[in-house]
């Protein structure tokens, strides 16, 4: 992140235009953002708390809204778990080890960050639907529904926010060498021992980081999870599918308050990896 | 912040130093190989074989069938509204990504950090919300006085919002290491302002704004969550081609939704591939 406070330098070799140009960079910059994100942004807070608490209250007791609420930190929960494990267990073989293919995985690793949500809820659907799907039909038939169930749910958030993790950690990974590590290890440590007291301390922060954005992006999910889940209101409906329901049921208020709750959620991951960000570089 | 491409990872093996003599091509304990094994195993039933399901369905009606999917009129509107607004916003992203990017390394002044961390809310807002919000400002009852609800202009804010960071995260980070002294130099020279920006700047920022349109590119082509609620998702008017797709899926049609989801998963691999060649030949570079 951009940190100026260290620059004491005049106007013309810090920023290497004139004054009237900087002026007009910067009110172009702030009114773009301020015209596509924050003001647009603020009206959900606004819309939410237009009658006080009252909207906000009505909402969250609705048992539909509070089952897709539980749903979602369901959801979330297993998939940030899962990625979790994933993601350190794979950047740790991508960056200590050498196996012939690893380019490729590294390559691959990057698909589901470019693929549409649509096409993932798309892609399970054709593997795992209980009825034509490649592996789905004899799933099915040994008693684990995925499709239209928690599993195919969890799965498709799985898939959106695999590779966050993964992205922080590589880095981190690559950069603090395995000195350490090998020092651990000719000392007797065993591999547990190396990865508990050595790599996962110097990682953490990254680790952190990784969690954070894929618990935002997993609460967030909309178009895979539409797909997989069928949508069955007070069933497998998640916040995200409520918003839309609400919103084309002409319950508005609703759907304001419940983007607000997923809103102030991501917001704050944002906010919370801002903040830590810094403190790790110093 | 994240999400940045240009990182280190593609070429991890750099960054060890020399003198571990020549690195065997598989140097994996027993432990390790169980590990890969089992995190294969997950990568591919959870991506590659899904992935592959959708062009092995596409491709399962043959190529007339396949043809006939996309030439279909209305699912052409899609995909050239798609890549059209696509194009539009990417080139938008080029030059206003570019100005945000140099105004928070160059510029100083109060409320730049809370610009800053603006920049990543489209990152973390769910798409829907991200709708939602939109239609609030600048659907009916708008307090601009507008309603672009259900027009084309819905789909380009809709685009516009959910890829605004891309090419500020890639260009940011580059724009940070510039040198001030080869600006100086030039500019002791006798290079014009623009000269200096012309030759000395934008020459280093070219990859990584080429890689932020990239990501901006596939991520619009992509997009669906932000459009539902905004666009009214009008055929042949305002139907972008992930509406195409899960219309047809859910009618039953898994083999054109199959078709036509095939042709996004090529352009999002066309993508990577191009994005991972930028990253190479900058990496070559430095």
């Amino acid at each position: 992140m951009a940190d100026s406070s260290g620059q004491v330098q005049s106007a013309y070799t810090s920023t290497g235009v004139a004054p009237p140009v900087r002026w007009l960079l910067r009110v172009v910059a702030i009114g773009y953002v301020f015209l596509l994100v924050a003001w647009p942004v603020s009206f959900v807070v606004k819309e939410t708390f237009a009658d006080g608490l009252t909207t906000l209250t009505d909402t969250l007791s609705d048992p539909y809204v509070q089952n897709a609420l539980m749903l979602t930190a369901e959801v979330a929960f297993w998939a940030v778990a899962i990625n979790l494990v994933f993601g350190v267990t794979i950047s740790i073989l991508l960056v200590r080890y050498e196996f012939p293919g690893k380019r490729l995985l590294s390559a691959l690793i990057d698909v589901p960050l470019s693929v549409s949500p649509v096409v993932v809820g798309l892609a399970l659907l054709l593997v795992y639907n209980g009825r034509t799907g490649w592996f789905g039909t004899t799933l099915e038939e040994n008693g684990l529904q995925v499709i239209f169930n928690s599993p195919g749910m969890i799965m498709a958030t799985c898939f959106v926010a695999l590779p966050l993790v993964i992205r922080e950690v590589v880095p981190v990974l690559a950069e603090i060498g395995d000195d350490q590590e090998q020092a651990a290890r000719s000392l007797g440590a065993n591999a547990r021992q190396t990865f508990l007291r050595i790599t996962l301390p110097s990682i953490k922060w990254a680790v952190v980081y990784g969690v954070v954005l894929s618990l935002a992006r997993s609460l967030g999910e909309f178009g895979a999870v539409k797909i997989v889940s069928g949508n069955f209101t007070g069933e497998t409906q998640t916040a995200t599918l409520v918003v839309e329901q609400k919103y084309q049921n002409f319950e508005q208020s609703q759907a304001y308050a419940t983007s607000f709750v997923l809103a102030f959620i991501s917001v704050a991951c944002i906010i919370v990896v801002s903040l830590l960000r810094p403190k790790e570089s110093t | 912040m994240t999400s940045v491409p240009l990182d280190t990872r593609t070429r991890p093996t750099r960054t060890r130093r020399p003198g571990h003599g020549a690195r065997p091509a598989n140097n994996l304990t027993r432990g390790a190989g169980l590990a890969l094994g089992i995190s294969v195993t997950w990568f591919s039933i959870l991506v590659l074989i899904p992935l592959t399901a959708i062009v092995v369905t596409a491709a399962g009606g043959g190529w007339d069938a396949y043809v006939t999917t996309l030439t279909n009129s209305q699912t052409f509107a899609a995909l050239t509204l798609t890549v059209g607004q696509s194009l539009l916003v990417t080139a938008i992203n080029v030059v206003i990504g570019t100005v945000i990017a140099w105004v928070l390394v160059r510029d100083s002044f109060f409320g730049k950090r809370a610009l800053d961390v603006i920049i990543d809310v489209p990152f973390a807002l769910p798409t829907i919300v991200a709708g939602l919000v939109l239609l609030g400002l600048y659907g009916k009852g708008s307090p601009l006085g507008v309603d672009w609800a259900n027009t084309e202009m819905a789909v380009f804010l809709a685009l516009a919002f959910v890829t605004l960071p891309f090419v500020v995260r890639t260009v940011q980070p580059v724009l940070e290491e510039l040198e001030h002294d080869v600006e100086e130099a030039a500019a002791s020279l006798g290079a014009g302002r623009l000269t200096v920006f012309r030759r000395i700047i934008l020459p280093s920022l070219v990859p990584a704004i080429a890689a932020g349109a990239a990501l901006s590119f596939a991520r619009a082509i992509s997009e669906y969550g932000s459009l539902v609620l905004l666009s009214g998702n009008l055929p042949f008017r305002t139907e972008v081609v992930s509406v195409r797709v899960v219309t047809f899926i859910e009618g039953g049609n898994t083999a054109a939704a199959a078709a036509v989801a095939s042709v996004m998963l090529a352009v999002a691999l066309f993508v990577i591939v191009a994005l991972d060649i930028v990253q190479r030949r900058v990496a070559r570079r430095g």
